[in-house]
């Protein structure tokens, strides 16, 4: 065998492949294999014995070519790949090491008003959203659906391609289309041009719209969404302007709420809690507590957090705000006067807290409502003191149902030839009577924005993929008006357009990117000197500073009853609720929010018709019976669901639910109820017709059991009682002395000892770390069959409790995660030491040591241990890995999981300590729950500093631990919860 | 001195083997049973209709491997359920035949020998039925071995502190122990069995199994002192095997598990459905092969006492611990037992009374103690409560602990059933093809009962 220097090699054989192209590439392999060259290296790569295989000349040409072929195809794929450019990581980008996350501040709009957060991201992957803590807004903190939006951006439902009438198309095809439809339109000035939106708050936005319309004056922009339209519209009633309220709770020695949600819910709803908060909780110097009464017309997680809580009617809320009015002394009002004990407190207090105290309207109800709560603030001299008002967030604030109505007369007249819908699910949240989705159908040309393929893209032509908020730059207003920069983290997933994108395509510059738009409009608005410089400050801090809108007086004034819907008649009364985490609908294929128990009813993955248990008496139905509901010539099912504290004779309803086009998690939760709410009282409605249907629905409930049985899982008590004696807490349970045991207590924990402390009395209930958790800890979601068996896998859980009278009971939140016991009865069960403490008191699980023999679980008394029953980690969706922190392990099937403190940032931290040469600063290591919670509930840290945060809460008097008489010597204690009742109104303080 | 006083000989309900045999025709009888009956349509069909309960094993194990343990009913908080359940159930069954080979002959009880082999077998399948469950209820199957101690690169021990780990020496050992015992008594029967096949293929078999066995006085020396040495050895397991199986739920600190009492009650209740077990068996077996002159109405009579006697301690066990539920004065232990008589479970509970406590006192009359058919409902009663003497420890303890946020139910599905359903093919199976193929009377020790095998009386005791 010859050995040629000149003949081939790989290189120039796949030189010479390059230049071969086309149809002839194939037939080109005999030329190719016939060089000699060529044919030595053939004789150099097969083995000895083929090269002297010389007896049939066909077999051997058969070899060749076989052999040639296969060489070949290895060093050139049969399709030619398009040219990509792979970049070393030879010069990496800044800050960018393998390994450490990086955090961008951004927001997350909920509604229109932004979340400001910063998003971690690893290796330029987003995977966990945390608050952004120089944010007012935030703190820190967030709440649940901003924590959930991680989740959303790798939805494997999203609309993932641009189509007209169900056919892939491309962008630039789109673009094609609409610009032909626009120059139509140039010769109507636009008149044909209608486009609808949600609530607009980003400026950009804003901006873009004007210069569209200025394009067109023809066309007409309209914004509806189904809820918000009572505190906007009732501003604008009781002001004759629209405003912005800006609620100061840590101001606030008196708060009363009408169906107030406000508690990490809504505008605001994140730093409201920690203001409440602050003046609620007993820790450090605080030895007083504000007082929290809450008129309800259905129980909510913010109601469970009242001194005194009354349950009313939805229809008699107007006439309990008008009445109150008029007892607190507001001129020309007046309503019925209630007599209750309640009532006569509830006016002393107000009354002895004039400019101090706070009112508040929840979202759901009426813009009347809303007005008179604003006219009681006036009367008590809060408005200008603790209530403050700004001007709107919104640009251009609207009564949205008037908009929803003129869209419709344009519609029916047929003048429509282009309807562009940006965002927004109108088609499934409009009431029927409407029938919205007829009218749409008349546009001519219909667009739609949109993330899913859902109710309205069904009957859109082309629906373009919206960008997530995570994927394009826009702009949003806080609560405030403090405008954050949205940047994105990654590239649209599935080529996305944003809505300043489509806005572009109006003018002269269609494919101007979401960056220019927002840079451009911020660049104008930019008055200082050195714009890059502002720009990259702002961008990078996530927000822009000093830009909360300044705060304008204004006098509220008493508005004219409204009348006509109040009119009782038999039958019962609906409301309309929005629900705390999926809210109208729009969250619906989020299957975290879709498996977070609600706060109240504990329930997942469905709504339920919520009654009282009289109510349920009447009916003669119990949980889970299905009923048929008939109001606004519409007849809805549902499963009943008995909560205490809903007003008898009512039915409370939650919006959202029911889609029929959402995605996988979403279809087929719960019942649509979107058709009984009439456009003309889209709050509550009398004489709703129930029946019993003589079915069962089942109903996914994590929890059962609500009543403590005579137990103390939560400790709570009055100001009173806190005040007599600090320590009473503490005596209502006993702990053993240590060294009780005949084994010796050998080891003291001297390096870190890691413990927690929760205030129950912070507590709000919001279930925002158990979403922050599943997303840092990779927790699976297991669908309602798994919920209805209570596989259910959270590492934390807000256990809700009732005490006191059945009808109006008090309600208490407990979060309760693994709570790291020094004395684990976990450990000593399992066979395989899957499970053990380590020298800092973590008690950890070794997910591959375990067996899966479930022993653990049984033998924990918190029942805080959660298992993989089946594979119910999503390894299939290829989007979802994305999301995974690759710093917990993805369980599989058969394996025990729990909360670990969040042990790999708790490394993390003790590893940068160690290479500072330091201890881990107190506050360095923050878990996900304690980080997320919008009331600072949860502290972490070091039980052997006794100068950390931790120590201080746990040496307060009112710490206790939970089962702490099992000698678990739980590292996780409570402080116990403190109310803070009027002394007037007696309550029998008897367990239920 | 008070002078000795004459204890009357005791009365006993007939004669341990009936008059007429001798040695050939007991020889005769019980090993014609597996050489020379035709294989009837009965036993076709039994072993048919086993064979197809033991296919739901098979099935609901291959579903539980492909899929985990989630194709069970179990959840948190009920993290253990039917696989447990069976577990204890099936150990327990298998004491009876450990008590009657080994404790009933150091204490020389000779009628045992009419039912020690059958009650022996029946333990070793019952241990097999048993052992499947900590590997099948284990959410990874595949890394049971862990519990074993083992060398390994990963330098790792099972966990010594926890029960399971026991429960694994103490169940192994019993395995073994049992094999061992059952099978040394076996080889003279073999060699029986091989010195009267016609086939060739038998006696090569059981030529083979009984290695050598060629009845020689040096033979017989041996074997009777292997036998009592097993004996001895097999005596402690039958008391340590239940009491580490009640460790399991006795270590832990949940409420209705953490008893004192477990170890001991325990042990009756496993001796109690061990011998309820055997007569379910024994009582159809002797009449389908016509054992009634060799397994009398004596054999049923002391068996069914020792049923009554257990089952009376076994009584006392659930009177102690509701009496404790009270005087502790723990909530949780209170709260515990009252949940058991009203909770969601109550009927359970009170059908466990019934079957347990209740029904066997019917036991102190003769009448039912010697009627086969009256006791074998009995023993099919006795077998219920016991199953759910175990589901009412493990579940109903279990679904309502200490946080009642956490308080749940749980409910069997189609496949714990067919687990359940399925060892039962498995264990009949296995009886069905050892009354085939093996003796199922000791044939050398029922020879020992014969008037002709005795030795004179000699002033030595019984």
């Amino acid at each position: 065998m010859s050995e040629n220097s000149d003949s081939l090699n790989l290189t120039s054989i796949q030189t010479k492949l390059e230049k071969a192209k086309g149809a002839g590439y194939w037939r080109s392999l005999d030329e190719l294999a016939s060089v000699d060259g060529f044919k030595d290296f053939l004789h150099r790569e097969f083995p000895r014995q083929a090269s002297e295989w010389i007896d049939d000349e066909g077999r051997r040409n058969f070899l060749k070519i076989m052999g040639a072929s296969l060489a070949l195809a290895g060093l050139s794929a049969c399709t030619k790949q398009p040219t990509e450019f792979i970049m070393p990581y030879v010069e990496a980008p800044e800050q960018a090491i393998p390994g450490k996350p990086l955090f961008y501040a951004t927001a997350f709009p909920v509604a229109g008003v932004a979340n400001p957060i910063l998003v971690e991201a690893h290796e330029f992957r987003p995977t966990k959203v945390e608050g952004n803590p120089e944010h007012p807004a935030s703190m820190g903190s967030t709440d649940v659906p901003t924590q959930a939006s991680i989740l959303g951006l790798y939805d494997p439902d999203r609309l993932q391609t641009v189509n007209f009438i169900g056919e892939v198309r491309s962008y630039p095809s789109f673009l094609q289309s609409f610009i032909g439809a626009l120059a139509k339109q140039q010769a109507k000035t636009g008149s044909g041009i209608r486009i609808l939106t949600e609530t607009v708050t980003s400026p950009t936005l804003y901006a873009q719209m004007q210069d569209v319309l200025k394009l067109y004056p023809g066309a007409k922009w309209y914004q509806w969404e189904p809820t918000g339209h009572g505190r906007r519209m009732g501003m604008q009633q009781a002001f004759g302007q629209f405003l912005n309220p800006v609620y100061k709770f840590d101001q606030a020695e008196v708060v009363l709420s009408i169906d107030g949600n406000f508690l990490g819910n809504g505008p605001g709803g994140v730093r409201y809690a920690r203001d409440f908060v602050s003046k609620r909780t007993l820790r450090g110097e605080n030895k007083t507590q504000s007082r929290f009464y809450a008129v309800e017309t259905t129980p909510t997680s913010t109601g469970c957090k009242a001194d005194h809580r009354q349950a009313i009617k939805p229809s008699e809320v107007a006439g309990f705000v008008r009445g109150l009015a008029a007892t607190l002394g507001g001129a020309g009002a007046s309503g019925p006067l209630a007599t209750t004990k309640f009532y006569s407190a509830l006016v002393k207090d107000l009354q002895a807290a004039k400019g101090k105290s706070i009112v508040i309207a929840g979202e759901d109800q009426s813009p009347e409502v809303h007005a008179v709560v604003h006219y009681i603030n006036q009367v008590l001299g809060n408005n200008g003191t603790t209530v403050t008002f700004t001007q709107p967030i919104e640009p251009k604030p609207a009564d949205q149902w008037a908009d929803l109505t003129a869209l419709l007369a344009d519609l029916h007249s047929g003048q429509v030839d282009l309807l562009l819908i940006l965002g927004g699910n109108p088609v499934y949240c409009a009431p029927p009577e409407l029938n919205l989705r007829g009218a749409i159908q008349m546009a001519k040309m219909r667009v739609r924005l949109g993330d899913h393929e859902d109710e309205t893209s069904e009957i859109c032509q082309w629906n373009i993929p919206a960008t997530h908020a995570f994927e394009a730059w826009s702009d949003a207003p806080a609560y405030d008006g403090t405008v954050s920069i949205i940047q994105p983290l990654i590239a649209p997933l599935y080529g996305g357009k944003s809505a300043h994108e489509l806005l572009s395509a109006f003018t002269e510059t269609p494919e101007k990117s979401s960056y220019e738009s927002v840079r451009d409009y911020w660049r104008a608005k930019h008055t200082g000197t050195d714009f890059e410089t502002w720009w990259k400050h702002s961008v990078h801090d996530g927000f822009i500073k000093d830009s909360a809108l300044p705060a304008v007086n204004a006098t509220a004034k008493l508005v004219a009853p409204a009348g006509g819907s109040a009119a009782g008649g038999s039958g019962y009364e609906i409301s309309f609720h929005s629900d705390p985490y999926i809210l109208d609908g729009r969250y619906a294929n989020n299957a975290w929010l879709q498996e977070m128990p609600r706060p109240v009813s504990r329930l997942t993955w469905d709504n339920a018709v919520i009654v009282s248990q009289k109510t349920a008496d009447d009916l003669k139905v119990t949980d889970e019976d299905l009923v048929a509901i008939d109001y606004n010539g519409h007849t809805v099912w549902g499963a009943i669901w008995r909560i205490p504290g809903q007003p008898d004779g009512s039915v409370a309803l939650s919006m959202g639910y029911g889609r029929k086009r959402s995605g996988r998690a979403g279809n087929g939760a719960g019942f649509d109820v979107y058709p009984l709410r009439p456009a003309s009282s889209p709050y509550f409605g009398t004489g709703a017709i129930v029946r019993k249907l003589g079915e069962k629905f089942r109903l996914a409930a994590v929890q059962h059991h609500f009543a403590m049985e005579g137990r103390k899982p939560v400790h709570a008590g009055t100001l009173d009682e806190f005040k007599q004696d600090p320590y009473f807490s503490q005596k209502q349970s006993e702990t053993p002395p240590k060294g009780l045991t005949i084994f010796p207590e050998t080891w003291k924990y001297e390096g870190y000892a890691w413990g927690m402390a929760i205030d129950l009395t912070a507590c709000v209930g919001c279930n925002t770390c158990v979403v922050a958790c599943q997303s840092e800890n990779n927790i699976a979601v297991v669908g309602k069959e798994q919920v209805l068996n209570t596989r259910e896998m959270h590492w934390i859980r807000i256990d809700r409790y009732y005490k006191g009278e059945p009808d109006e009971p008090d309600m208490y939140f407990q979060p309760v995660a693994c709570v790291q016991c020094e004395n684990a009865p976990c450990e000593v069960v399992c066979p395989v030491a899957a499970t053990e403490t380590d020298a800092e008191g973590l008690n950890n699980m070794v997910y591959n040591r375990c067996v899966g023999t479930r022993y653990c679980s049984n033998n924990c008394p918190y029942k805080v241990r959660r298992f993989n029953f089946l594979l119910f980690s999503d390894w299939e969706s290829e989007s979802v890995k994305l999301q995974r922190n690759p710093d917990v392990t993805v369980r599989s099937r058969g394996v025990m999981e729990k909360c670990s403190y969040c042990v790999q940032r708790i490394n993390y931290a003790k590893i940068t300590a160690e290479k500072e040469d330091r201890k881990v600063r107190d506050g360095e290591i923050v878990p996900a729950c304690a980080a997320a919670c919008p009331s600072q509930a949860i502290m972490f840290g070091d039980l052997n500093d006794p100068k950390s945060r931790v120590s201080e809460w746990k040496r307060h008097s009112l710490n206790y631990s939970l089962l702490g008489e099992l000698d678990t010597r739980p590292r996780t204690t409570y402080l116990t919860e403190i109310r803070n009742p009027n002394p007037e109104v007696q309550k029998s303080e008897k367990d239920s | 001195m008070a002078q000795p006083v004459e204890l009357p000989d005791r009365i006993e309900v007939g004669p341990v083997i009936d008059e007429g045999h001798s040695l050939g025709s007991v020889s005769d009888k019980i090993a014609g049973i597996v050489l020379k009956r035709k294989t009837t349509l009965g036993w076709i069909l039994g072993f048919l209709v086993s064979f197809s309960l033991l296919q739901a094993l098979m099935a609901a194990a291959t579903w539980l491997f492909v899929k985990g343990v989630g194709v069970w009913g179990i959840n948190i908080p009920v993290g253990w359920g039917f696989a447990i359940v069976n577990f204890v159930w099936w150990i327990g069954i298998g004491h009876a035949g450990t008590l009657i080979s080994a404790i009933l002959l150091l204490l020389n009880q000779s009628w045992r020998n009419a039912i020690n082999r059958f009650a022996e077998a029946m333990t070793l399948f019952a241990v097999m039925c048993a052992g499947m469950f900590p590997v099948l209820h284990t959410g990874r199957p595949w890394l049971a071995y862990w519990l074993f101690p083992y060398p390994n690169t990963m330098d790792l021990w099972p966990q010594f502190r926890s029960p399971l780990v026991w429960d694994v020496f103490a169940v192994s050992t019993y395995f073994t122990i049992s094999l061992v015992f059952w099978y040394v008594g076996l080889m003279p029967d073999l060699a029986t069995l091989r010195d009267g096949a016609v086939q060739r293929w038998k006696q090569v078999i059981y030529g083979f199994f009984s290695l050598g066995w060629r009845n020689s006085a040096r033979h017989w020396q041996r074997y009777e002192k292997a036998s009592l040495l097993l004996a001895g050895l097999a005596t402690p397991l039958v008391l340590s095997v239940h009491t580490v199986v009640s460790f399991d739920f006795a270590v832990a600190i949940l409420p209705g598990w953490h008893t004192t009492i477990f170890p001991p009650y325990f042990v009756a209740g496993a001796i109690y459905s061990g011998f309820a077990m055997v007569l379910t068996l024994m009582i159809p077996a002797r009449r389908f092969y016509g054992l009634e002159d060799i397994i009398t109405i004596r054999h049923l009579n002391n068996m069914a006492k020792v049923t009554l006697a257990t089952g009376l301690i076994v009584g006392y066990g659930y009177i102690t611990e509701a009496f404790f539920g009270y005087y502790s004065a723990d909530i949780y232990e209170k709260f515990e037992t009252l949940n058991r008589m009203g909770g969601p479970y109550a009927p359970f509970y009170w059908t466990l009374v019934l079957c347990n406590i209740i029904m066997p006192q019917f036991l102190w009359f003769k009448r039912i103690r010697t009627n086969p058919l009256v006791l074998w409902f009995f023993s099919i009663v006795v077998n219920i409560g016991m199953w759910l003497e175990r589901f009412v420890i493990v579940v109903v303890s279990l679904h309502r602990d200490f946080l009642p946020s956490s308080w749940g139910m749980y409910w069997p599905t189609i496949w714990d059933w067919a687990v359940l359903i399925g060892t039962i093919g498995f264990f009949l199976t296995a009886v069905f093809i050892f009354v085939r193929i093996l003796p199922m009377i000791t044939i050398f020790e029922l020879r020992l009962l014969l008037p002709g095998a005795q030795v004179k009386k000699e002033p030595v005791a019984r």
